[in-house]
Protein backbone atom coordinates (compact mmCIF):
# COMPACT_ATOMS: atom_id res chain seq x y z
CA UNK A 1 0.00 0.00 0.00
CA UNK A 2 1.37 3.40 -0.82
CA UNK A 3 0.08 5.21 2.07
CA UNK A 4 1.07 5.07 5.69
CA UNK A 5 -0.08 2.25 7.87
CA UNK A 6 -0.11 2.61 11.62
CA UNK A 7 -0.08 -0.31 13.57
CA UNK A 8 -2.22 -0.23 16.86
CA UNK A 9 -3.64 -2.59 19.54
CA UNK A 10 -7.01 -2.65 21.28
CA UNK A 11 -5.81 -0.48 23.81
CA UNK A 12 -4.31 2.25 21.80
CA UNK A 13 -6.64 2.46 19.04
CA UNK A 14 -9.26 4.92 20.03
CA UNK A 15 -6.74 7.23 21.62
CA UNK A 16 -5.26 6.92 17.76
CA UNK A 17 -8.49 7.62 16.70
CA UNK A 18 -9.74 10.42 18.36
CA UNK A 19 -6.49 11.92 17.42
CA UNK A 20 -6.82 11.88 13.99
CA UNK A 21 -10.19 13.39 14.40
CA UNK A 22 -8.77 16.49 16.37
CA UNK A 23 -6.29 16.94 13.25
CA UNK A 24 -8.99 16.95 11.10
CA UNK A 25 -9.39 13.30 9.41
CA UNK A 26 -12.76 11.91 8.29
CA UNK A 27 -13.63 8.30 8.21
CA UNK A 28 -14.11 6.38 5.00
CA UNK A 29 -14.17 3.25 6.52
CA UNK A 30 -13.07 -0.45 8.17
CA UNK A 31 -12.01 -3.18 6.14
CA UNK A 32 -11.86 -6.65 7.75
CA UNK A 33 -10.06 -9.88 6.56
CA UNK A 34 -9.99 -13.03 7.94
CA UNK A 35 -6.13 -14.32 9.42
CA UNK A 36 -6.64 -17.71 9.95
CA UNK A 37 -8.92 -19.46 12.63
CA UNK A 38 -8.59 -16.97 15.31
CA UNK A 39 -7.73 -13.29 14.10
CA UNK A 40 -8.89 -10.89 11.84
CA UNK A 41 -6.72 -7.84 10.37
CA UNK A 42 -9.18 -3.88 10.69
CA UNK A 43 -7.78 -1.60 8.85
CA UNK A 44 -9.20 1.59 9.97
CA UNK A 45 -8.87 4.24 6.81
CA UNK A 46 -8.83 7.70 7.46
CA UNK A 47 -9.04 11.01 4.95
CA UNK A 48 -7.92 14.26 4.71
CA UNK A 49 -7.37 16.60 1.90
CA UNK A 50 -7.85 13.58 -0.50
CA UNK A 51 -5.05 11.92 1.29
CA UNK A 52 -5.20 8.53 3.28
CA UNK A 53 -3.62 6.99 6.33
CA UNK A 54 -4.50 3.96 7.86
CA UNK A 55 -4.59 1.98 10.66
CA UNK A 56 -4.19 -1.83 11.40
CA UNK A 57 -5.46 -4.07 14.24
CA UNK A 58 -4.80 -7.07 14.57
CA UNK A 59 -7.68 -8.48 16.37
CA UNK A 60 -8.79 -12.16 18.28
CA UNK A 61 -12.09 -13.13 16.64
CA UNK A 62 -13.04 -13.89 20.49
CA UNK A 63 -12.10 -10.47 22.22
CA UNK A 64 -14.38 -7.36 22.21
CA UNK A 65 -12.82 -4.59 19.90
CA UNK A 66 -13.53 -1.55 21.27
CA UNK A 67 -16.05 0.75 18.80
CA UNK A 68 -14.90 3.96 17.67
CA UNK A 69 -18.49 4.62 16.88
CA UNK A 70 -18.55 6.97 19.90
CA UNK A 71 -15.44 9.00 18.06
CA UNK A 72 -16.88 8.88 14.53
CA UNK A 73 -20.59 8.40 14.28
CA UNK A 74 -20.15 7.07 10.49
CA UNK A 75 -18.24 3.76 12.34
CA UNK A 76 -21.51 2.93 13.12
CA UNK A 77 -23.15 0.79 10.55
CA UNK A 78 -19.14 -0.22 9.53
CA UNK A 79 -18.87 -1.66 12.83
CA UNK A 80 -22.54 -3.37 13.03
CA UNK A 81 -22.07 -4.93 9.51
CA UNK A 82 -18.45 -6.52 10.47
CA UNK A 83 -20.30 -8.26 13.47
CA UNK A 84 -22.75 -9.95 11.23
CA UNK A 85 -20.07 -11.25 8.51
CA UNK A 86 -17.04 -12.19 10.60
CA UNK A 87 -19.30 -12.99 13.71
CA UNK A 88 -16.76 -10.04 16.22
CA UNK A 89 -18.25 -7.80 18.86
CA UNK A 90 -17.30 -4.82 18.88
CA UNK A 91 -17.96 -2.92 22.94
CA UNK A 92 -19.27 0.44 23.11
CA UNK A 93 -21.20 0.60 19.45
CA UNK A 94 -23.08 3.45 19.69
CA UNK A 95 -26.67 1.61 17.95
CA UNK A 96 -25.89 -2.22 18.93
CA UNK A 97 -27.87 -4.35 16.36
CA UNK A 98 -26.33 -7.54 17.94
CA UNK A 99 -25.18 -9.31 14.39
CA UNK A 100 -28.69 -8.78 12.81
CA UNK A 101 -27.98 -6.23 10.80
CA UNK A 102 -28.31 -8.11 7.87
CA UNK A 103 -28.74 -11.81 9.05
CA UNK A 104 -32.02 -13.06 9.95
CA UNK A 105 -32.14 -15.82 12.44
CA UNK A 106 -31.74 -18.67 10.05
CA UNK A 107 -29.37 -17.16 8.45
CA UNK A 108 -25.47 -18.68 8.47
CA UNK A 109 -23.66 -17.10 11.08
CA UNK A 110 -20.11 -15.33 9.99
CA UNK A 111 -20.70 -16.04 6.21
CA UNK A 112 -17.43 -14.28 5.58
CA UNK A 113 -15.49 -16.54 7.39
CA UNK A 114 -13.62 -19.41 5.71
CA UNK A 115 -12.60 -20.15 9.29
CA UNK A 116 -16.37 -20.99 10.77
CA UNK A 117 -16.68 -20.93 14.65
CA UNK A 118 -20.54 -22.25 14.03
CA UNK A 119 -21.54 -24.97 16.18
CA UNK A 120 -24.74 -25.73 14.27
CA UNK A 121 -23.70 -29.29 11.75
CA UNK A 122 -23.42 -27.73 7.99
CA UNK A 123 -24.74 -31.45 6.41
CA UNK A 124 -28.42 -30.70 8.33
CA UNK A 125 -28.11 -27.23 6.81
CA UNK A 126 -27.41 -28.79 3.14
CA UNK A 127 -30.57 -32.02 4.27
CA UNK A 128 -32.95 -29.48 4.32
CA UNK A 129 -32.32 -27.95 0.88
CA UNK A 130 -31.66 -30.91 -1.08
CA UNK A 131 -35.22 -32.08 -0.01
CA UNK A 132 -37.17 -28.28 -0.64
CA UNK A 133 -39.18 -28.18 -3.62
CA UNK A 134 -38.07 -24.58 -4.68
CA UNK A 135 -34.04 -24.79 -3.48
CA UNK B 1 -46.40 14.06 23.63
CA UNK B 2 -47.15 10.40 22.56
CA UNK B 3 -43.95 8.99 20.68
CA UNK B 4 -45.56 6.83 17.52
CA UNK B 5 -43.02 4.16 15.78
CA UNK B 6 -43.74 4.45 11.84
CA UNK B 7 -42.01 2.13 9.61
CA UNK B 8 -40.92 4.08 6.56
CA UNK B 9 -40.42 1.01 3.73
CA UNK B 10 -38.95 -1.46 2.96
CA UNK B 11 -41.25 -0.64 0.09
CA UNK B 12 -42.39 2.82 -0.57
CA UNK B 13 -43.32 4.38 -3.69
CA UNK B 14 -40.17 6.95 -3.67
CA UNK B 15 -38.07 3.93 -3.37
CA UNK B 16 -36.68 1.58 -5.69
CA UNK B 17 -35.39 -1.12 -3.58
CA UNK B 18 -35.70 -1.93 -0.15
CA UNK B 19 -34.24 0.12 2.61
CA UNK B 20 -36.02 -0.02 6.30
CA UNK B 21 -36.02 3.49 8.79
CA UNK B 22 -38.05 3.21 11.81
CA UNK B 23 -38.91 6.46 12.51
CA UNK B 24 -40.23 7.55 16.11
CA UNK B 25 -42.20 10.59 15.69
CA UNK B 26 -43.79 12.90 18.10
CA UNK B 27 -47.09 14.72 16.85
CA UNK B 28 -45.78 15.06 12.84
CA UNK B 29 -42.22 15.09 13.38
CA UNK B 30 -39.31 13.16 13.78
CA UNK B 31 -37.43 12.38 16.46
CA UNK B 32 -35.35 9.23 15.68
CA UNK B 33 -34.33 7.13 12.60
CA UNK B 34 -33.11 3.63 12.84
CA UNK B 35 -31.88 1.83 9.73
CA UNK B 36 -32.36 -1.97 9.24
CA UNK B 37 -30.69 -3.02 5.56
CA UNK B 38 -30.39 -6.37 4.37
CA UNK B 39 -33.10 -7.31 2.71
CA UNK B 40 -31.38 -8.07 -0.55
CA UNK B 41 -27.85 -8.62 1.47
CA UNK B 42 -25.77 -10.78 -1.60
CA UNK B 43 -22.67 -11.18 -0.50
CA UNK B 44 -20.85 -10.78 -3.41
CA UNK B 45 -17.58 -9.59 -2.14
CA UNK B 46 -17.04 -13.10 -1.08
CA UNK B 47 -17.39 -14.31 -4.83
CA UNK B 48 -13.70 -13.33 -5.05
CA UNK B 49 -13.16 -16.77 -3.36
CA UNK B 50 -14.44 -18.96 -5.94
CA UNK B 51 -13.94 -16.47 -9.25
CA UNK B 52 -10.46 -15.43 -10.50
CA UNK B 53 -9.29 -12.00 -10.71
CA UNK B 54 -10.57 -11.29 -14.19
CA UNK B 55 -13.85 -12.71 -13.84
CA UNK B 56 -14.67 -10.68 -10.61
CA UNK B 57 -14.45 -7.56 -12.93
CA UNK B 58 -18.13 -9.25 -13.77
CA UNK B 59 -19.15 -9.32 -10.30
CA UNK B 60 -18.18 -5.85 -9.38
CA UNK B 61 -20.51 -4.47 -11.92
CA UNK B 62 -23.21 -5.68 -10.76
CA UNK B 63 -22.70 -4.69 -7.48
CA UNK B 64 -24.93 -1.57 -9.22
CA UNK B 65 -26.03 -1.56 -12.88
CA UNK B 66 -26.36 2.30 -12.73
CA UNK B 67 -22.83 2.60 -11.90
CA UNK B 68 -21.26 -0.70 -13.66
CA UNK B 69 -18.11 1.03 -15.84
CA UNK B 70 -17.41 2.96 -12.32
CA UNK B 71 -17.40 -0.30 -10.31
CA UNK B 72 -15.32 -1.64 -12.82
CA UNK B 73 -12.86 1.11 -13.26
CA UNK B 74 -12.65 1.03 -9.54
CA UNK B 75 -11.23 -2.88 -9.32
CA UNK B 76 -9.24 -2.55 -12.58
CA UNK B 77 -6.86 0.21 -11.28
CA UNK B 78 -6.95 -1.62 -7.71
CA UNK B 79 -5.37 -4.56 -9.57
CA UNK B 80 -3.34 -2.70 -12.39
CA UNK B 81 -1.69 -0.93 -9.30
CA UNK B 82 -0.76 -4.61 -7.53
CA UNK B 83 0.13 -6.28 -10.73
CA UNK B 84 2.29 -3.27 -11.69
CA UNK B 85 0.13 -2.52 -15.12
CA UNK B 86 0.52 0.33 -17.02
CA UNK B 87 -2.74 0.92 -18.97
CA UNK B 88 -1.85 2.93 -22.10
CA UNK B 89 -3.00 6.53 -22.44
CA UNK B 90 -5.51 6.30 -24.91
CA UNK B 91 -7.56 3.33 -22.66
CA UNK B 92 -7.18 5.70 -19.54
CA UNK B 93 -9.43 8.86 -21.69
CA UNK B 94 -11.71 6.22 -22.96
CA UNK B 95 -11.87 5.26 -19.39
CA UNK B 96 -12.85 9.07 -18.62
CA UNK B 97 -15.56 9.03 -21.20
CA UNK B 98 -17.63 6.03 -20.18
CA UNK B 99 -17.30 6.90 -16.67
CA UNK B 100 -18.68 10.24 -16.94
CA UNK B 101 -21.37 8.92 -19.78
CA UNK B 102 -22.68 7.02 -16.98
CA UNK B 103 -22.54 10.17 -14.22
CA UNK B 104 -25.19 11.70 -16.83
CA UNK B 105 -27.32 9.08 -17.14
CA UNK B 106 -26.91 8.15 -13.26
CA UNK B 107 -27.68 12.12 -12.64
CA UNK B 108 -30.44 12.41 -14.66
CA UNK B 109 -32.13 9.50 -13.55
CA UNK B 110 -32.00 10.70 -9.98
CA UNK B 111 -33.60 14.17 -11.21
CA UNK B 112 -36.41 12.02 -12.56
CA UNK B 113 -37.04 10.04 -9.49
CA UNK B 114 -36.40 13.55 -7.39
CA UNK B 115 -38.98 14.92 -9.38
CA UNK B 116 -41.45 11.98 -9.01
CA UNK B 117 -41.12 11.91 -5.25
CA UNK B 118 -42.44 15.49 -4.98
CA UNK B 119 -45.64 14.85 -7.49
CA UNK B 120 -43.77 16.50 -10.75
CA UNK B 121 -44.05 13.18 -13.19
CA UNK B 122 -44.01 15.61 -15.81
CA UNK B 123 -40.46 16.78 -15.21
CA UNK B 124 -39.61 13.36 -14.39
CA UNK B 125 -40.91 12.10 -17.88
CA UNK B 126 -38.90 14.86 -19.27
CA UNK B 127 -35.63 13.46 -17.38
CA UNK B 128 -35.65 10.03 -18.67
CA UNK B 129 -36.50 11.43 -22.32
CA UNK B 130 -33.87 12.93 -22.07
CA UNK B 131 -31.75 9.96 -20.35
CA UNK B 132 -32.71 7.25 -22.76
CA UNK B 133 -30.24 9.35 -26.24
CA UNK B 134 -27.44 8.16 -23.38
CA UNK B 135 -28.03 5.14 -23.27
CA UNK B 136 -28.49 4.77 -26.99
CA UNK B 137 -24.88 6.41 -26.67
CA UNK B 138 -23.72 3.64 -24.38
CA UNK B 139 -25.43 0.75 -26.92
CA UNK B 140 -23.54 2.29 -30.23
CA UNK B 141 -20.08 2.98 -28.43
CA UNK B 142 -19.93 -0.39 -25.99
CA UNK B 143 -23.15 -2.92 -26.96
CA UNK B 144 -25.04 -2.25 -24.05
CA UNK B 145 -26.98 0.10 -22.69
CA UNK B 146 -26.64 -0.52 -18.50
CA UNK B 147 -23.90 -3.04 -17.71
CA UNK B 148 -21.64 -2.09 -20.63
CA UNK B 149 -18.49 -4.30 -19.80
CA UNK B 150 -15.80 -2.06 -21.03
CA UNK B 151 -13.43 -1.81 -18.17
CA UNK B 152 -10.28 -5.08 -18.75
CA UNK B 153 -7.07 -4.96 -16.39
CA UNK B 154 -5.05 -3.02 -18.40
CA UNK B 155 -7.33 -1.00 -20.18
CA UNK B 156 -10.68 -1.18 -22.05
CA UNK B 157 -12.02 -4.11 -24.86
CA UNK B 158 -13.90 -1.35 -27.26
CA UNK B 159 -12.54 1.34 -28.90
CA UNK B 160 -14.63 4.20 -30.54
CA UNK B 161 -13.15 5.13 -34.10
CA UNK B 162 -13.51 8.74 -35.30
CA UNK B 163 -17.14 8.49 -36.97
CA UNK B 164 -18.56 7.08 -33.98
CA UNK B 165 -16.82 9.49 -31.61
CA UNK B 166 -18.42 12.28 -33.77
CA UNK B 167 -21.25 10.96 -33.88
CA UNK B 168 -21.42 10.77 -30.11
CA UNK B 169 -20.51 14.65 -30.06
CA UNK B 170 -23.62 15.65 -31.85
CA UNK B 171 -25.61 13.44 -29.34
CA UNK B 172 -24.25 14.93 -26.82
CA UNK B 173 -25.20 18.73 -28.09
CA UNK B 174 -28.51 17.65 -28.29
CA UNK B 175 -28.65 16.01 -24.58
CA UNK B 176 -27.08 19.28 -23.81
CA UNK B 177 -29.91 21.07 -24.89
CA UNK B 178 -32.15 19.31 -23.71
CA UNK B 179 -30.77 19.64 -19.64
CA UNK B 180 -30.39 23.37 -19.94
CA UNK B 181 -34.10 23.33 -21.65
CA UNK B 182 -35.17 21.92 -17.83
CA UNK B 183 -33.13 24.00 -15.88
CA UNK B 184 -35.57 27.14 -15.11
CA UNK B 185 -38.39 24.15 -13.96
CA UNK B 186 -35.79 22.50 -12.08
CA UNK B 187 -33.74 25.13 -10.19
CA UNK B 188 -36.31 27.95 -10.37
CA UNK B 189 -40.30 26.87 -10.03
CA UNK B 190 -42.15 27.50 -7.39
CA UNK B 191 -43.54 24.36 -6.30
CA UNK B 192 -39.96 22.41 -6.78
CA UNK B 193 -38.13 25.01 -4.30
CA UNK B 194 -41.13 24.83 -1.84
CA UNK B 195 -40.64 20.90 -1.37
CA UNK B 196 -36.58 21.14 -1.08
CA UNK B 197 -34.91 24.76 0.02
CA UNK B 198 -34.83 24.54 3.73
CA UNK B 199 -35.29 20.16 4.19
CA UNK B 200 -32.48 18.20 5.36
CA UNK B 201 -29.96 20.55 6.32
CA UNK B 202 -26.82 19.51 6.97
CA UNK B 203 -24.10 22.01 7.93
CA UNK B 204 -20.39 21.33 5.99
CA UNK B 205 -19.01 20.22 9.14
CA UNK B 206 -21.44 17.40 10.00
CA UNK B 207 -21.18 16.36 6.54
CA UNK B 208 -17.74 16.51 7.04
CA UNK B 209 -17.61 14.64 10.11
CA UNK B 210 -20.26 12.04 9.60
CA UNK B 211 -18.14 11.33 6.32
CA UNK B 212 -20.89 12.02 3.45
CA UNK B 213 -19.67 11.42 0.22
CA UNK B 214 -20.49 13.32 -3.42
CA UNK B 215 -23.11 15.47 -4.00
CA UNK B 216 -23.92 15.43 -0.80
CA UNK B 217 -20.86 16.69 1.51
CA UNK B 218 -20.53 19.31 -2.18
CA UNK B 219 -24.32 20.26 -1.70
CA UNK B 220 -23.07 21.03 2.05
CA UNK B 221 -19.96 23.38 0.87
CA UNK B 222 -17.38 20.66 0.87
CA UNK B 223 -15.33 21.16 -2.70
CA UNK B 224 -14.04 17.43 -2.48
CA UNK B 225 -14.50 15.42 -5.23
CA UNK B 226 -12.33 12.10 -5.79
CA UNK B 227 -11.76 13.21 -9.58
CA UNK B 228 -9.51 15.82 -7.82
CA UNK B 229 -6.91 13.03 -7.32
CA UNK B 230 -5.94 12.48 -10.90
CA UNK B 231 -6.67 8.98 -11.71
CA UNK B 232 -7.15 7.60 -15.63
CA UNK B 233 -6.95 10.92 -17.45
CA UNK B 234 -9.06 13.45 -14.98
CA UNK B 235 -5.45 14.68 -14.14
CA UNK B 236 -4.97 15.64 -17.57
CA UNK B 237 -8.43 17.11 -17.55
CA UNK B 238 -8.21 20.08 -15.54
CA UNK B 239 -11.21 18.47 -13.55
CA UNK B 240 -12.94 21.20 -11.00
CA UNK B 241 -15.31 20.26 -8.37
CA UNK B 242 -19.55 21.26 -8.54
CA UNK B 243 -20.14 23.04 -5.87
CA UNK B 244 -23.15 23.90 -3.44
CA UNK B 245 -23.36 26.08 0.27
CA UNK B 246 -26.92 25.44 1.14
CA UNK B 247 -26.83 22.29 2.83
CA UNK B 248 -30.67 21.20 1.36
CA UNK B 249 -32.39 19.05 -0.56
CA UNK B 250 -32.42 21.48 -2.99
CA UNK B 251 -28.39 22.04 -3.24
CA UNK B 252 -28.02 18.32 -3.16
CA UNK B 253 -30.10 18.86 -6.24
CA UNK B 254 -28.32 21.76 -7.96
CA UNK B 255 -24.79 20.25 -7.74
CA UNK B 256 -26.09 17.12 -9.75
CA UNK B 257 -27.86 19.22 -12.27
CA UNK B 258 -24.87 21.08 -12.37
CA UNK B 259 -22.46 18.01 -12.91
CA UNK B 260 -24.42 16.57 -15.15
CA UNK B 261 -23.19 19.54 -17.40
CA UNK B 262 -20.12 19.56 -16.27
CA UNK B 263 -19.50 15.87 -17.20
CA UNK B 264 -20.54 17.00 -20.37
CA UNK B 265 -17.59 19.38 -20.94
CA UNK B 266 -15.53 16.25 -19.55
CA UNK B 267 -16.80 14.05 -22.29
CA UNK B 268 -15.84 16.67 -24.84
CA UNK B 269 -12.31 17.45 -23.62
CA UNK B 270 -11.59 13.94 -23.28
CA UNK B 271 -12.42 13.14 -26.83
CA UNK B 272 -10.87 16.31 -28.32
CA UNK B 273 -7.73 15.25 -26.13
CA UNK B 274 -7.88 11.79 -27.02
CA UNK B 275 -4.60 10.16 -28.13
CA UNK B 276 -3.70 7.25 -30.45
CA UNK B 277 -2.34 4.27 -29.98
CA UNK B 278 -3.48 0.68 -27.95
CA UNK B 279 -6.21 0.48 -25.56
CA UNK B 280 -5.01 -2.64 -24.06
CA UNK B 281 -2.24 -3.45 -22.12
CA UNK B 282 -0.66 -7.07 -22.56
CA UNK B 283 -0.49 -8.62 -18.79
CA UNK B 284 0.22 -11.97 -20.45
CA UNK B 285 3.04 -13.53 -18.37
CA UNK B 286 2.93 -11.16 -15.52
CA UNK B 287 2.67 -12.30 -11.79
CA UNK B 288 -0.46 -12.71 -10.32
CA UNK B 289 -1.86 -10.12 -8.36
CA UNK B 290 -0.11 -9.60 -4.35
CA UNK B 291 0.07 -7.31 -1.81
CA UNK B 292 -2.59 -5.15 -0.98
CA UNK B 293 -4.56 -1.71 -2.19
CA UNK B 294 -6.82 1.01 -1.38
CA UNK B 295 -8.43 2.04 -4.52
CA UNK B 296 -10.49 5.17 -4.82
CA UNK B 297 -12.96 6.82 -7.54
CA UNK B 298 -15.69 9.26 -7.91
CA UNK B 299 -19.21 7.53 -8.32
CA UNK B 300 -22.56 9.42 -9.69
CA UNK B 301 -23.24 8.99 -5.58
CA UNK B 302 -19.88 10.03 -4.49
CA UNK B 303 -16.55 8.05 -3.00
CA UNK B 304 -16.11 4.84 -3.97
CA UNK B 305 -13.52 2.51 -2.24
CA UNK B 306 -12.46 -0.48 -3.39
CA UNK B 307 -9.82 -2.35 -0.67
CA UNK B 308 -7.83 -5.42 -2.43
CA UNK B 309 -5.58 -8.22 -1.26
CA UNK B 310 -4.26 -10.24 -3.44
CA UNK B 311 -1.65 -13.42 -2.08
CA UNK B 312 -0.32 -14.09 -5.54
CA UNK B 313 -2.36 -16.05 -6.68
CA UNK B 314 -5.97 -16.19 -9.49
CA UNK B 315 -8.07 -15.76 -6.49
CA UNK B 316 -7.59 -12.51 -4.35
CA UNK B 317 -7.73 -12.68 -0.95
CA UNK B 318 -10.44 -10.53 0.01
CA UNK B 319 -12.52 -7.72 -2.02
CA UNK B 320 -13.51 -5.17 0.05
CA UNK B 321 -16.21 -2.79 -1.21
CA UNK B 322 -17.26 0.58 0.47
CA UNK B 323 -20.00 2.17 -1.62
CA UNK B 324 -21.27 5.48 -1.53
CA UNK B 325 -24.74 5.18 0.22
CA UNK B 326 -23.15 3.39 2.56
CA UNK B 327 -21.48 6.43 3.52
CA UNK B 328 -24.03 8.60 3.17
CA UNK B 329 -26.82 6.81 5.74
CA UNK B 330 -25.21 8.09 8.81
CA UNK B 331 -25.53 11.61 7.43
CA UNK B 332 -29.31 10.89 6.79
CA UNK B 333 -29.79 9.58 10.02
CA UNK B 334 -28.77 13.05 11.39
CA UNK B 335 -30.86 14.90 8.87
CA UNK B 336 -34.19 13.33 9.61
CA UNK B 337 -34.72 13.76 13.47
CA UNK B 338 -36.83 17.82 13.42
CA UNK B 339 -38.42 16.67 9.94
CA UNK B 340 -41.91 16.48 9.40
CA UNK B 341 -42.94 12.49 8.56
CA UNK B 342 -44.10 14.41 4.98
CA UNK B 343 -40.58 15.72 3.93
CA UNK B 344 -39.12 12.17 5.17
CA UNK B 345 -39.60 10.62 1.37
CA UNK B 346 -38.01 13.59 -0.24
CA UNK B 347 -35.11 13.72 2.23
CA UNK B 348 -33.93 10.39 2.23
CA UNK B 349 -34.27 10.42 -2.11
CA UNK B 350 -31.58 13.09 -1.86
CA UNK B 351 -29.06 11.01 -0.66
CA UNK B 352 -29.47 9.12 -4.12
CA UNK B 353 -30.23 6.06 -2.37
CA UNK B 354 -28.29 2.88 -4.54
CA UNK B 355 -29.65 -0.20 -1.69
CA UNK B 356 -28.15 -2.45 -4.91
CA UNK B 357 -24.74 -0.72 -3.88
CA UNK B 358 -25.29 -0.76 0.14
CA UNK B 359 -26.12 -4.39 -0.25
CA UNK B 360 -23.51 -5.72 -2.73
Amino acid sequence: MREEIIPVSADTLVGEVAKLKVQGYRLVTLSCTELDASQVDILYHFDKGLSLKHLRLTAAKTIPVPSISPVFFAALLIENEIQDLFGLRFEGLVVDFQGALYLEEEALKTPFCRFSLRTAAPSAVQGERAESPNP
Amino acid sequence: MRKTVVPFGPQHPVLPEPIHLKLTIEDERVTEAIPNLGYVHRGLERLADVRDFHQMIQVVERVCGICSVIHALCYCQGVEELMGVEVPPRARYLRVMWSELHRVQSHLLWLGLFADSFGFESLFMQFWRVRERIMDISEATTGNRVIVSVNVIGGVRRNPDAEQLRWLLTQLDWVEAEIQRLETTMLEDYTVKKRTVGKGVLTSEKAYELGAVGPVLRGSGVAQDTRQTGYAAYGELHFEPVVETGGDCFARSKVRFREALASIDLIRRAISRLPDGEVRAKIKGKDDPQGETVMRVEQPRGELLYYLKGKGEKNLDRVRIRTPTFANIPPLLVMLPGLYLSDVPVVTLSIDPCISCTER
